[in-house]
């Protein structure tokens, strides 16, 4: 995946990625409108698909709304580099597909507009303006599994069907 | 090796004789739980998943809290998808009349009890860890696949020992020791871990007060809050309990990841000021600021039970709040409303001149029914301050302990509840 930074600080929370007021639809697009408006109210003037997020500590903090992730994807972002992530958010993303990576060095070093090359399958983040590369911390193999399947729906779908065939 | 409260309940789950951090399980839930906003996803992926039926129909339940009564159609629509679904399924359902927040209800009519691993697709979840059950907050996919297969996944959390010391104080309330420790640890102090709070401050607190102290797990970024069971707990539970209960206690041996011990003694009422449930303050300090106001809410999850309508009330007793300040109290349940009735307090509050609604999560998150606009300033008994939380991003909350926030009403600045109530 290859798109451009969009840059972060630290705490941004489940409110400021998508405020409650407008969690009234399921619709990926619908919600994408208002994301992130809070702390950056141009952000989806200005992002593309294939657009990469990137952020500090604790990022995705709050509540448990998975229209957190759904705005993001929706968003068009196909991947948020953090320096730690807030544990729902983190396990929402990856049930969903939205790949989410750890790497503190990459956030820190990452700048607005840089131009990010993402390989996940072995969690390489490379910045293209800079030339730097970063390695993120790898998913654990039971993670890229569902990741794999393209979220936990469709990971639990094989499942039941195998169990169902033996 | 011992074991914590947290490991002993997912061990017993994944029907191991042991587990250890960081061991990812398989564990059956015995309850689950879905709101008006995380229900509608949660339904539509469980209706990816091609399954007919839930695992078991009276361990799924379904509470309109968030946006009920319906704000606006949009609102009405999830609510009509998720009362369609749960006539469908014949789930378990409170209808409005008998519903109201979530974490409060479902303890409260016994859905939850000691031993349960508990999973609700909303972040404050881990209210119910009071009990001594495994209570954790999810997303709708997570809720989905437990609503299906009656199991989730899960990484045994380490666990971080919280000790409070002494007794609390004048003014001082549960509270008081989640805000005060939010304010040491950092909202992402606890980040993965469950959070197993003990020691001798706790022992004369109610389960009403208890509730307070896990709810607020969530804001430093725990996985869950436990307490371990005693004799309150017991009582609380034995005319509630819709189904069997365990008791787990930690092993004297138990490893944890960290260790804090607080004297509550010298713990003063905390406000949380904005923009973050961490950034705290003694009540004293800020009652400097002469800080003035414009709206108070008694209400939310973490401060909206019996005891804390009491407390409130006792403080608004025979007087009015201060002129052009509104002050909205929101019990948190149908029973606990009709409780209120019962016992004159909501009659105080509305002689007081505040606005008493039924039960809803409302302003807690700027949904409805008390949404602030740009700059203005609410003094909340609610959990979260954040940017935006109770409606504009340039609004302003600060979170108190339930007399605190009564003494604002009264006061129209933040005050010690000693200026008010002398
Ligand atoms: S009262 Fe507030 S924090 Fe509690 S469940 Fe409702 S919205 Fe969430």
């Amino acid at each position: 995946m290859k798109g451009k930074a969009h840059k972060f600080g630290d705490h941004v929370d489940t409110d400021q990625i998508i405020p409650a007021a407008y969690l009234v639809t399921t619709d990926p697009k619908e919600l994408a409108i208002h994301c992130m408006e809070t702390p950056d109210p141009d952000f989806m003037k200005r992002v593309k698909d294939g657009d990469v997020m990137i952020a500090g500590i604790d990022f995705g903090c709050g509540s448990s709304r998975e229209h957190a992730p759904i705005a993001i994807m929706g968003a068009g972002v196909s991947c948020v580099i953090a320096k730690s992530f807030a544990r729902i958010f983190f396990r929402n993303s990856i049930n969903l597909g939205l790949p989410v990576l750890e790497s503190p060095e990459a956030a820190d070093a990452i700048e607005q507009g840089d131009e990010i090359d993402v390989d996940l399958a072995t969690g390489t983040i490379r910045n293209l303006t800079t030339e730097q590369t970063f390695t993120a911390k790898p998913f654990e193999p039971f993670m890229m599994d569902i990741i794999e399947a393209g979220g936990l729906v469709e990971y639990t779908k094989k499942k039941l069907a195998a169990k169902a065939a033996s | 090796m011992g074991m914590t409260l947290a490991e002993k309940i997912l061990a017993a789950k994944c029907g191991k004789k042991e587990v250890s951090p960081g061991d990812l399980i398989n564990a059956k839930v015995d309850l689950v739980m879905a709101n008006d906003i995380t229900a509608p996803i949660a339904i539509r992926q469980f209706e990816k998943l091609g399954v007919k039926d839930v695992f078991d129909k009276s361990r799924v339940v379904f509470v309109p809290s968030h946006f009920m009564p319906p704000r606006d159609i949009a609102t009405a629509e999830q609510g009509k998808v998720m009362r369609e679904f749960a006539h469908k399924m014949g789930i378990v359902w409170y209808e409005l009349g008998q519903a109201g927040i979530e974490h409060i209800l479902l303890p409260w009519k016994g859905h939850v009890v000691p031993g349960d691993l508990y999973c609700g697709a909303d972040s404050h979840t881990p209210t119910c860890g009071a009990l001594g059950a495994f209570s954790c907050g999810m997303g709708s996919t997570d809720i989905a696949v437990a609503m299906a297969t009656g199991e989730v996944w899960m990484k045994v959390p380490a666990t971080m020992r919280l000790i409070y010391h002494g007794k609390m104080q004048n003014w001082t309330r549960s509270k008081d020791l989640i805000l005060h420790t939010i304010g040491e640890i950092g909202t992402d102090g606890a980040t993965y871990m469950a959070m197993q709070f003990e020691g001798e401050a706790l022992k004369d607190m109610s389960m009403d007060a208890r509730f307070t102290m896990t709810n607020m797990a969530a804001e430093a970024g725990g996985k869950t809050g436990l307490m371990i069971p005693d004799e309150v707990t017991i009582e609380y539970v034995t005319p509630r309990a819709q189904h069997e209960w365990t008791v787990y206690k930690p092993d004297p041996d138990a490893v944890y990841e960290k260790t804090f011990e607080f004297d509550a003694s010298t713990i003063e009422p905390t406000v949380a000021m904005p923009y973050s449930p961490g950034n705290t303050k003694t009540i004293s300090e800020v009652a400097k600021e002469n800080i003035e106001i414009d709206q108070v809410f008694i209400g939310s999850c973490t401060n909206a039970r019996m005891e804390d309508l009491r407390e409130a009330a006792e403080i608004m007793r025979g007087r009015m709040i201060a002129p052009n300040i509104r002050c909205i109290v929101i019990p948190a349940t149908q029973d606990i409303f009709k409780e209120a009735l019962k016992e004159g307090l909501i009659q105080v509050f509305t002689d007081s001149g505040c606005q008493v609604s039924a039960a809803t999560c409302g302003p807690c998150l700027g949904g409805h029914y008390g949404v602030l606009a740009e700059g203005e300033r609410c003094v909340s008994t609610s959990n979260r301050n954040f940017p935006g939380r109770m409606g504009h991003p340039k609004a302003e909350a600060y979170l108190v302990n339930p007399p605190v926030a009564a003494a604002a009403a009264i006061a129209g600045r933040i005050v010690h509840p000693d200026e008010v109530a002398r």
